[in-house]
């Protein structure tokens, strides 16, 4: 199943990097006298309400939903790393300050808080990415710390101690590192959640604003034509599908590979 | 019990506090003047003025904070700006929607999802196991915003057995409570199919085995009664993903919840509905949630003692 991920991944970040060159047609591109038409040899997917190809808009979606999750699992992964590690290996005061914050953001379900952050910043293709940022961070954040608490007590750690190194260095060189299998598995997994919240935000009229071709604004627009273009509802849905379950898939192996524990015991 | 009780109820008290917190916080979040950005651009000077007073802007952040704590308290959560209901009565009006469609959409999950989960574990390995997980895993990638409209398509539009929309006969609940349930379904298959898969390894199913037990009554009397500790805790866990759920497929199938109320606040600028909307969606969660421990401390007597 992994590797039909890295497949289904692979195709993504191809039609991502080279969608422009592949599109038979520009995603903005108007033909109004053919609006709404079904799929054809021509236009493959159909075209959309102002006669645009579907498929030129969904290649050009794909560059729209790897970019947010690439920028969104680096940021929130980074400060989720920095502040988890901090958290468990200095504990005390700082530890304290941390987990409460982390408490309080885990209080509220994720995709609620980035439709409080949207809708009071406006929508946007970058308050998407913030909010998402400023919410995922937790998870990591939460993962890390665990893995630090145990990890301080190993003996290359009070070794390193032992020696003077200092603690900006025993995190950097020898806690850290011993948190990125696990972190690697969480990112795998969190960037089809976050092409899945992104989609959602767009779909609520939230994220991703026209002209821009996202795969949730495109689902949004479907949804008027239920009735007489379905194709506009089928397409988009199916490329964030297929997707999230390609970082699904990707993200499952990666956890049986890294982790001895779970090999060949799929949960 | 009541020591675990205790400790439990005092841990929630900080982070309702910080939910309170961050929620007043949001209406400062707006960019430029927040009355100014509910009434628009083209507003009148007075008129946004007003608002600010109205609203309490113009005082200081701390007695501001205050005094939303306060009415807080009273149960009051302000009024719509564009209705001028009571932001309580708008969410107590729109809130047995919502229950309706979560509590199905929870009934409909765990009808589909242990008996799935029973026959991938029991049958592990083998082309059934497969394509349970498979089921599981795509119901976990699919969003609920392209389900519910697929379904709508096919069961409402094509096949015309269901309503496309709204709320008042069983009819109507079929759809929005399975679309929102996919997902929990998914989720609670795998967790049911691992935790049972835990449970028959463990010696007691095989003295049952031994003493004579049927292999179905070693899993259904044995195995099974325990896998669902962590089932039942996940089923808790999962209500926020559900309410969080809903506010998409109650706009899909317009849905007169509060979800829908939600986002249609925000297409109106009604930030005292917003924030009320919110607020009551995070404390139901975290409720929610201590709720759930307080089960799980009840079933498992090891969580009460640590």
């Amino acid at each position: 199943m992994a590797r039909v991920g890295a497949v289904i991944v692979g195709v993504a970040v191809l039609a991502a990097v080279f969608g422009p060159w592949l599109a038979p047609y520009d995603p903005a591109a108007q033909e109004l006298a053919l609006r709404l038409e079904g799929p054809t040899g021509l236009h493959w997917f159909g075209l959309d309400e102002l006669g645009r190809d579907i498929f030129a808009r969904i290649l050009s979606g794909a560059r729209i939903s790897l970019l947010v999750g690439l920028v969104v699992v680096g940021v929130s992964s980074t400060i989720g790393i920095l502040l988890g590690s901090v958290a468990g290996y200095v504990g005390g005061r700082i530890d304290e300050v941390i987990s409460r914050a982390i408490d309080i953001l885990l209080a509220f379900p994720g995709l609620l808080l980035a439709i409080a952050m949207v809708a009071v910043l406006g929508p946007s293709l970058t308050n998407v990415v913030l909010a998402l940022s400023l919410i995922g961070w937790v998870g990591y954040a939460r993962l890390v710390r665990g893995q630090v608490l145990r990890s301080r007590e190993f003996d290359f750690v009070q070794a390193a101690r032992a020696l003077g190194a200092t603690t900006p260095r025993i995190l950097a060189r020898h806690i850290i590192p011993t948190t990125l299998p696990a972190v690697s598995v969480q990112a795998t997994l969190g960037m089809g959640g976050a092409i899945l919240a992104e989609a959602a935000l767009s779909f609520l009229g939230l994220g991703v604003q026209p002209p821009t071709p996202s795969w949730g604004t495109m689902l949004n627009y479907g949804r008027g034509h239920l009735l007489d273009a379905p194709h506009l509802t089928v397409f988009p849905g199916l490329a964030i599908a297929i997707l999230v379950l390609g970082f699904n898939f990707l993200g499952d192996g990666l956890r049986d590979a890294l982790d001895p524990a779970t090999r060949g015991r799929r949960t | 019990m009541l020591r675990y009780l205790a400790r439990r109820l005092l841990l929630t008290i900080p982070v309702l506090l910080g939910v309170v917190t961050l929620v007043f916080s949001l209406i400062h979040f707006i960019p430029g003047d927040p009355a100014q950005a509910m009434l628009g651009e083209t507003a009148a000077q007075e008129d946004v003025d007003a608002l600010r007073q109205r609203l309490g802007l113009d005082r200081p952040l701390l007695e501001q904070y205050g005094s939303y704590v306060r009415e807080l308290l009273r149960g009051d959560l302000g009024t719509s700006l564009r209705t001028s209901q009571s932001v309580t009565e708008a969410i107590v009006e729109r809130l047995p929607a919502t229950l309706e469609l979560a509590a199905a959409a929870m009934l409909v999950s765990i009808g589909f999802s242990i008996p799935l989960g029973i026959v991938a574990a029991v049958r592990r390995g083998t082309v059934v196991d497969h394509a349970a997980t498979t089921l599981a895993l795509l119901g976990i990638s699919i969003p609920n915003f392209w389900l519910g409209p697929l379904l709508a398509l096919v069961f409402a539009v094509e096949l015309g057995w269901l309503p496309v929309s709204g709320r008042g006969t069983v009819a109507h609940l079929v759809l929005p409570a399975i679309s929102l349930g996919a997902a929990l379904a998914a989720i609670l298959a795998r967790m049911t199919r691992a935790s049972l898969l835990e449970e028959l390894r463990e010696p007691y199913v095989q003295a049952a085995r031994a003493r004579g037990a049927s292999r179905g009554r070693a899993v259904m009397r044995h195995a099974f009664r325990n896998s669902l500790i962590p089932v039942v805790t996940l089923v808790g866990l999962q209500f926020g993903a559900v309410l969080t759920g809903a506010i998409i497929t109650e706009t899909i199938f317009a849905w007169p919840g509060i979800g829908r109320l939600l986002i249609q606040s925000i297409g109106f600028r009604d930030y005292p509905l917003v924030q009320g909307c919110i607020l009551f969606i995070a404390v139901t969660y975290v409720g929610m949630n201590l709720l759930t421990d307080l089960i799980y401390g009840v079933l498992d007597p090891r969580i009460r003692y640590e």
